[in-house]
């Protein structure tokens, strides 16, 4: 009894036992394992643009989806798959087409969400539509997405695993990975629906313009503190869950916050979280540093 | 010594005959032809753009040639050639990439296969060998992305021979490294040929740093190359004759200059000649 009166003021009454509350601690810890796995593979590729371009461009998925009524979800989904099928057909061999290829479908297709959004207010007289798609809706996801949800996080951790050494070995070079025989385009196209599928899946818990910071600040903190690749990916989960479920907590108890006892945005917690653990990881740690005659420190012990 | 079909003997590891290629509509290599004895240490000289890199590319499949045949083993060439272990131009390692050297060896075993790497001991057996036979025990932990030049070259040759190549393809491995960096790589390399009984092609803009362990020279001058030991090769006499104008092969001390009597050609071996003289 004593040890539940010392963390009421942590667990605000109902917490626990709150259907949504629950769904969103399972939803949003699901989709912060799959940000952390493809996510680290987003950052040692250099891809963070990519991942936030398909955020970006899902929205129109995304508006057009509530627009017809049915989950934004799929509309995110089926957005970014062509996207990212569009983006590798167009370009991907060298950086700067990279760029470009992702900048031109970037383009086109926040056009096309700029018309879903106003038709989504329009048709439903009210802004929940622009909220719900750009900032996230977790706490309103119903029960019936949660084992479709499940299923997408699934096949992309499972893409990722697959992938897993032909991925690695073509980010450290391409030219290495095709000379022992790893097929380039395959892989490239297989990890980018791996992370448009993670992507879509953050969309929908933190919002669409939030997503990249689940995707990247994570496996960012993470390779910050291990030198070995699947530790890396276990650790961004980590990260990922916790700030998920933290800004989960603490947007539920803003409730009960004075003055005005309105909740405050689960997005906004879990982002400013995942930028504190980032922070956190780059505070100087003794065992980082290098030895003064320049040697990797590690060399000495 | 322009290599002919003179050298396409039945233990020839490496046929190069009569290779042209065209990369967007010009011709990169022409009629090129030389071969590779099991063992043999053979550097492949060239100014930049010469075209040293697509000779290696045709050698590992990636290029197609657009005539002439390249046989590795008896075999035409192709990806994923278990005979030949490949050394990359310049990798940029990021210092945030986690991977530790050994793992980058450990990838050159099975990093082409699907799947998480089962740890094994076997496994890590093998890779502690390499490390141990490339002298990189003692950063064998450290992150690639930390490790420097000369460091990163060792890591990438134990990718590159742990699964036991017969044919090590090293392109420019000594691009951007000092000059003790640049002996102690061309010396390891040398070594290990010979340890591992191992044929080596080595890419170079300089001829100097090979010059004590080259069998033989392949010299790339405009898509064209002169093939041969070192004295038949660097001369003024089969120089000249691939360029197709006057070049002067000087000898200063244990090295060798190469200038051209013309201002528009890149004069070889400028860094290191200098060093030479100092």
């Amino acid at each position: 009894m004593t040890e539940l009166a010392l963390l009421g003021p942590v667990f605000e009454p109902g917490f626990f036992s709150n259907p949504p509350v629950q769904r969103a601690l399972m939803v949003g810890g699901v989709v912060a394992v799959v940000s952390g796995v493809v996510g680290t593979f987003t950052v040692v590729r250099g891809q963070s643009f990519a991942g936030h371009a398909l955020a970006d461009i899902g929205t129109a998925g995304g508006s057009a989806a509530f627009l017809l009524g049915i989950s934004p979800l799929y509309g995110f989904v089926a957005m970014n798959l062509v996207a990212a099928g569009v983006m590798e057909l167009i370009g991907i061999r060298r950086p700067r087409g990279r760029d470009v290829a992702t900048g031109i479908v970037l383009g086109a297709a926040l056009g096309l969400a700029a018309l879903f959004l106003y038709l989504d207010t329009t048709t439903t007289s009210t802004t929940g539509a622009t909220i719900n798609v750009l900032f996230g809706s977790i706490f309103e996801l119903s029960a019936s997405m949660v084992p479709i949800i499940t299923v997408f996080a699934l096949t992309a951790v499972g893409v990722v695993v697959v992938l897993y050494r032909p991925l690695l070995l073509s980010s450290l070079s391409p030219d290495l990975a095709a000379a022992r025989g790893v097929p380039l385009r395959v892989v490239g196209i297989g990890y980018l629906f791996a992370l448009a599928i993670a992507v879509s899946l953050s969309a929908v818990t933190i919002g669409a313009i939030l997503s990249t910071a689940l995707l990247v600040g994570p496996a960012a903190t993470a390779l910050r503190l291990t030198k070995r690749t699947g530790l890396a990916m276990v650790l961004a989960a980590t990260v990922g869950v916790a700030a998920t479920w933290i800004g989960i907590l603490l947007a539920y108890d803003s409730y009960y916050w004075p003055p005005t006892h309105q909740g405050w945005p689960v997005s906004f917690f879990v982002v400013t979280l995942v930028l504190v653990f980032y922070l956190a990881a780059q505070l100087p740690s003794p065992r980082r540093s290098r030895a003064p005659d320049g040697q990797p420190a590690a060399r000495t012990a | 010594m322009i290599g002919g079909p003179d050298q396409m003997r039945g233990s020839t590891l490496l046929a190069v005959d009569g290779v042209s290629v065209s990369l967007s509509g010009r011709e990169v290599l022409h009629d090129v032809t030389f071969g590779i004895e099991a063992g043999e240490f053979t550097g492949l000289i060239g100014s930049n753009g010469a075209g040293k890199t697509t000779l290696l590319r045709v050698i590992l499949g990636l290029v197609a040639a657009t005539s002439g045949r390249v046989l590795i083993g008896g075999r035409a060439a192709s990806r994923q050639n278990p005979l030949i272990g490949y050394v990359p131009q310049k990798i940029a390692l990021d210092p945030d990439m986690p991977l530790r050297a050994r793992d980058l060896v450990g990838l050159g075993l099975d990093g082409h296969r699907f799947g998480i790497p089962r740890p094994s001991a076997a496994r890590n057996a093998l890779i502690d060998e390499m490390l141990d036979a490339v002298d990189a025990t003692r950063f064998a932990d450290v992150r690639i992305g930390n490790l420097s030049g000369g460091e990163q070259q060792r890591i990438l040759i134990a990718h590159a021979l742990i699964s036991r190549p017969r044919l090590l393809l090293l392109d420019e491995p000594l691009a951007n490294l000092d000059i003790r960096s640049e002996q102690e790589v061309v010396a390891l390399v040398s070594r290990i040929a010979t340890d591992q009984h191992v044929a080596v092609l080595i890419s170079a803009h300089d001829v100097n740093p090979l010059l004590p362990v080259m069998d033989r020279v392949v010299y790339v001058a405009a898509g064209r190359v002169a093939s041969g030991t070192t004295n038949q090769v660097v001369c003024t006499e089969a120089l000249s004759r691939l360029y197709g104008h006057q070049v002067d092969v000087i000898h200063v001390r244990d090295r060798v200059l190469v200038v051209a009597a013309r201002e528009d050609v890149a004069v070889h071996g400028g860094r290191d000649a200098a060093v030479g003289l100092a």
